[in-house]
């Protein structure tokens, strides 16, 4: 995506007064929250507070029901969604708790799934997918397919596939929730080299206090609204009714 | 745990001179306090007399003259007697933060009741949940700056594990903290219960 040249001091990413509902219940109201490039961001919270869901509308895999997402100072949220689709394939990595890698394919095939969709000729996807195998330590696994690897190897393929086509930024939501907790470093560890490296953003959804501290900053999601400690992401919508509450909730969950 | 089993183990490399043992225990160990010149050199000297060191003889290598030290058997010995030793499992609490929740919500009962008006009576009431939400960030800032040691560019195993560990045990204080954080209105009950 081409910065417009008064965009190029904005944000990488902002959202602003977000609301989501699913259903009859609302998951997210009024978040705020906004990212720079190559920053991580670790997204805290107990469960069912809207972590999850700010994650996807950030990244464009949902479309709020209002407030505003803007990549590069340029909305994202009113693309239509195959436009944003696209956006998600070029300018983001995305990473879940459970990798979501095609059970059929093997990790380099896998891996080289995002390039091949936009375009790219196979032998030199398979070059650059092999090469990230490599970054993430797995390249020795390039043959196998998921069902074949450990959970934490199938991680690092997540991974791999995440970084494979160098996005702005990765999200990933609870990445290490399904590993032991010397895998979930190893990984962890493996991210943050590799987003820093390459001066990609992570936006990193967990609640678990391990994982967050491999980020910058962290903000804590309560109630479908973001707090932010550094105050970059501006306040809370309903700081004023719930502050009370939230600053005895905070202690809730790591 | 002394200081002179960790020298005795230093010194099972073979004999060694005080300033190289303390740059050893501090490359072995990198989050720890780095040891005292000082220390080193008074506990060599005890565990001489105490005949689990020996003077082996001194170098001076061009430079200021060092007297070297060997492990004796006896050494040897009392060094893996405590290796084998299991460490009391933290025999008694006293952690300064359930100490402060329990002290703020005693120090509230006074102020609700009206009774034990000694004085200060203008300060502001303690706030347990504010103080837990105020410790929970020093915690978490305490552990970025450990993770950020660890996933350093080069970073060695030594580095990673003695950071591990502390991340560990701030980990569990923040768990603590969590559930602390959730039940003070019952631990406030009964804390102030007549």
């Amino acid at each position: 995506m081409s910065a417009s040249p008064t965009a190029s001091a904005a944000p990488l990413l902002a959202a602003r007064g977000l609301h989501l509902s699913h259903g009859a219940t609302p998951a997210l109201r009024g978040a705020s929250l906004t990212v720079s490039a190559g920053e991580t961001v670790a997204v805290t919270g107990p469960s069912g507070s809207g972590k999850s869901s700010l994650l996807h509308c950030m990244s464009g895999i949902l479309r709020p029901d209002s407030g505003e997402v803007r990549l590069d100072g340029e909305r994202l949220d009113t693309l239509p969604e195959e436009r944003r689709s696209a956006l998600r394939r070029t300018e983001f990595g995305i990473v879940f708790q459970f990798g979501q890698l095609v059970p059929e394919l093997t990790a380099l095939d896998n891996t080289a799934l995002p390039l091949l969709l936009g375009g790219a000729r196979r032998k030199e996807a398979q070059e650059t997918a092999g090469a990230w195998l490599e970054r993430f330590g797995v390249r020795g696994q390039a043959g196998l397919r998921p069902g074949e690897m450990s959970g934490g190897q199938a991680q690092r393929v997540a991974l791999a596939r995440a970084l494979v086509t160098g996005p702005r930024a990765v999200f990933a939501d609870e990445p290490t929730g399904a590993l032991d907790s010397l895998a979930a470093e190893q990984v962890m560890t493996a991210l943050v080299h590799a987003v820093r490296e390459s001066g990609t953003a992570l936006l990193l959804v967990t609640h678990d206090a391990r994982t967050a501290a491999f980020a910058e900053r962290e903000v804590t999601v309560l109630d479908g609204t973001v707090h932010d400690p550094s105050g970059r992401s501006g306040p809370p919508a309903a700081a004023s009714a719930t502050g009370g509450a939230a600053a005895r909730r905070t202690g809730e969950d790591a | 745990m002394s200081t002179s089993h960790v020298l005795l183990g230093l010194l099972a490399a073979g004999p060694s001179h005080g300033y190289d043992l303390k740059r050893r225990h501090d490359e072995r160990f990198p989050q720890a306090r780095p040891l005292a010149y000082g220390q080193v050199y008074s506990t060599l000297q005890r565990m001489v007399r105490d005949g689990l060191a020996e003077v082996e003889g001194s170098e001076s290598d061009g430079g200021p003259e060092r007297t070297t030290y060997r492990r004796t058997e006896e050494g040897a010995r009392t060094l893996h007697r405590w290796l084998a030793e299991v460490a009391p499992p933290a025999p008694f609490v006293a952690n300064e933060i359930f100490t402060k929740v329990v002290v703020a919500l005693l120090s509230g009962a006074d102020r609700a009741g009206g009774a034990g008006r000694q004085g200060g009576d203008d300060a502001p009431a303690p706030d347990p949940a504010a103080y837990l939400h105020a410790q929970r960030a020093a915690h978490m800032a305490r552990m970025r700056e450990l993770t950020a040691v660890k996933t350093a560019p080069g970073a060695d195993l030594s580095t990673v594990l003695s950071a591990d560990y502390a991340l560990s045990h701030l980990d569990a204080d923040l768990r603590w903290m969590a559930d602390a954080a959730q039940r003070l209105d019952a631990l406030a009950q009964e804390v102030q219960a007549p």
